[in-house]
C-alpha cells in the first residue's frame, strides 16, 4: 500500500502596496508578510514617505526656498548647510572620484554657470536611507519583505524565507511597458539611467555638454542604491566603455543597452 | 485643457488608489536568486528623520491618505477569484479638484479597471471626452513563461508623476493597494 505525500499549498503571505508622489516622481512601496495590511505597517510606510518629503524640502532644486537652491544662488555656504547636505556633498566628491569624473555634482546650469547640483546622487541616497529605516521599523512585526520603487530606482529586502524572489523587470526604453529583461533579487538595489521620460539630457560633467549617447540605458544592480544610481549615471556617460569599468567594481552587476540594440552585461 | 486633463488624471489616480485588486499569487517556484553578497562601502545614511511630515510637493496629485471617499463598492470583498462580482460600471461621487468638482465613471471587467470616464467637467468645457488615462501596458517579453509571468516592479529611467498613471508600475501597484 503506497502512501502519497500530502502536499499542502501554503497561501502566499498578504501583500500591500503604497504609492506617494514626492520629489516629482512616483514612489511605490510594497510590503509582503503576515502583517502587511496592518495599521502599524501602514504607519511605518507613512514615516518613510515623510522622511522623503523632508529630504525634498532640503534638496529640491525646484523649490526656491530649499537649502540647495539657496546654495545655488550663493545665499548659503555649503559649509553652513544642513548636515545631510554636507554629507551628500561628501558622497558626491567620492562619487566623482570613483567614476573617473563621469559623475559630478558640479554641473553647468541653463545659463552656463557651474553650480552645486547633487540631484543625481540625492535620489538614490534619500531612498536608500528611508528604505533602511523602514526595514528596521518593520522588524517588530516579524519577518517581512519590502520593496521600494522610486520612479525606476529600486531597493528590496527579504526577511522571509518562504517567499519568492522579488522579480524586477528592466524596462525597454524603446517601448515603455515592454520588459527587456527580468531579474530576481532578494536583497539589493537596482538603478537605471537613460534618457528620461521627459527627454532631459544627461550632461557629461567633463565637457558640460549632453552625452552623445552610445547607450539607450544602463542598469546597475548591487547592495546600495546610492552607488547603483551613481554607477548607472556614470555608465551612461561613459557609454560602451563603461563595461570594462563596471566589470571591475566588486559587488555590482550591470546591464547596458546599446543604441544598436546590443545588450551587454557584467557581474551576473 | 491640459490643466483640466492633469486634474482629471490626478483624480483618476486617486480613484485607482481606492481600488484594491488582488491578483491571485500563484506559487512561483523560487529559483536561484541574484544576490550580491560582497558589501560595498555604504553610501547609506542611517540618521533618522525627526520633525513633522511636510506636505506633498507635487500639487496636482494626492496621496492615498488624502483620498476622498466615493460611493463605489469595495472590490476586495472576494480576492480569491477574478472578482467578477465587482464588474460593471460605477459612478463615483464628485471628486473635488482645484479646478472644481469632477465626477468620474469607472468600468470594471474581470476584476480589472478597464476604463475611466469623466462625466462632469468643472467649467463650461463640457466635452464628453473619454479619458483613457489608465492604460494597462501589455507585457511582451518573450523570456517570460506564461505560468510565472509575475513581475513585482519595473526599473527604468526616471519616470515623472505625470507619466506614472500610464506606466506599467502603476498597474503593478494597483494590484495590491
Amino acid at each position: 500500500m503506497t502512501q502519497t505525500a500530502n502536499l499542502t499549498t501554503v497561501a502566499a503571505p498578504p501583500k500591500r502596496s503604497f504609492v506617494a508622489f514626492i520629489m516629482g516622481i512616483p514612489i511605490s512601496i510594497h510590503v509582503r508578510g503576515p502583517r502587511a495590511r496592518d495599521a502599524g505597517v501602514e504607519a511605518a510606510v507613512e514615516r518613510a514617505f515623510a522622511a522623503l518629503r523632508l529630504d525634498d524640502l532640503l534638496f529640491s532644486t525646484y523649490r526656491a526656498d530649499s537649502e540647495v537652491s539657496r546654495i545655488r544662488r550663493g545665499e548659503l555656504a555649503l559649509a553652513s548647510a544642513d548636515r545631510r547636505i554636507r554629507e551628500v556633498a561628501r558622497l558626491c566628491a567620492l562619487a566623482n572620484d570613483k567614476t573617473a569624473g563621469a559623475f559630478s555634482a558640479w554641473l553647468p546650469d541653463a545659463d552656463g554657470v557651474v553650480r552645486f547640483e547633487p540631484t543625481g546622487l540625492v535620489k538614490g541616497w534619500a531612498v536608500e536611507g528611508a528604505f533602511g529605516t523602514l526595514v528596521g521599523d518593520l522588524d517588530r512585526f516579524g519577518p517581512h519583505d519590502v520593496l521600494i520603487n522610486a520612479g525606476g530606482d529600486l531597493h528590496v529586502n527579504c526577511r522571509r524565507t518562504d517567499t519568492p524572489d522579488w522579480v524586477i523587470g528592466i524596462e525597454d526604453p524603446r517601448d515603455r511597458g515592454r520588459v527587456l529583461r527580468r531579474l530576481q533579487l532578494r536583497t539589493g538595489a537596482v538603478a537605471t539611467s537613460g534618457t528620461s521620460a521627459r527627454g532631459r539630457h544627461i550632461l557629461d560633467p567633463r565637457t558640460g555638454e549632453p552625452v552623445r549617447a552610445e547607450l539607450l540605458s544602463a542598469t546597475v544592480v548591487g547592495p546600495c542604491l546610492t552607488w547603483a544610481d551613481v554607477y548607472a549615471t556614470a555608465a551612461f556617460v561613459h557609454g560602451r566603455r563603461a563595461l570594462s569599468w563596471l566589470a571591475m567594481v566588486p559587488g555590482y552587476g550591470s546591464l547596458l543597452l546599446a543604441t544598436d540594440g546590443t545588450v551587454l552585461t557584467t557581474g551576473a | 485643457m491640459r490643466r483640466i486633463t492633469t486634474a482629471i488624471m490626478s483624480t483618476i489616480t486617486v480613484l485607482v488608489l481606492l481600488f484594491s485588486y488582488r491578483t491571485s499569487l500563484g506559487a512561483t517556484a523560487a529559483t536561484a536568486s541574484d544576490t550580491m553578497t560582497t558589501p560595498d562601502e555604504p553610501g547609506s545614511n542611517t540618521s533618522t528623520q525627526t520633525g513633522a511630515s511636510a506636505t506633498p510637493t507635487t500639487a496636482p496629485v494626492t496621496t492615498p491618505s488624502a483620498a476622498p471617499t466615493t460611493s463605489t463598492p469595495d472590490p476586495t470583498a472576494s480576492d480569491s477569484t477574478g472578482s467578477t462580482s465587482t464588474d460593471g460600471t460605477f459612478a463615483g461621487d464628485s471628486v473635488p479638484t482645484r479646478f472644481g468638482p469632477v465626477q468620474v465613471q469607472v468600468t470594471v471587467a474581470g476584476g480589472q479597471l478597464v476604463d475611466v470616464h469623466a462625466i462632469d467637467y468643472p467649467n463650461s468645457d463640457r466635452h464628453d471626452q473619454r479619458i483613457n488615462a489608465y492604460a494597462i501596458p501589455v507585457l511582451n517579453d518573450e523570456a517570460l513563461q506564461a505560468r510565472s509571468a509575475q513581475i513585482d516592479a519595473v526599473s527604468g529611467a526616471t519616470i515623472t508623476s505625470d507619466a506614472y498613471i500610464e506606466s506599467l508600475q502603476s498597474a503593478l501597484d494597483a494590484a495590491h493597494l
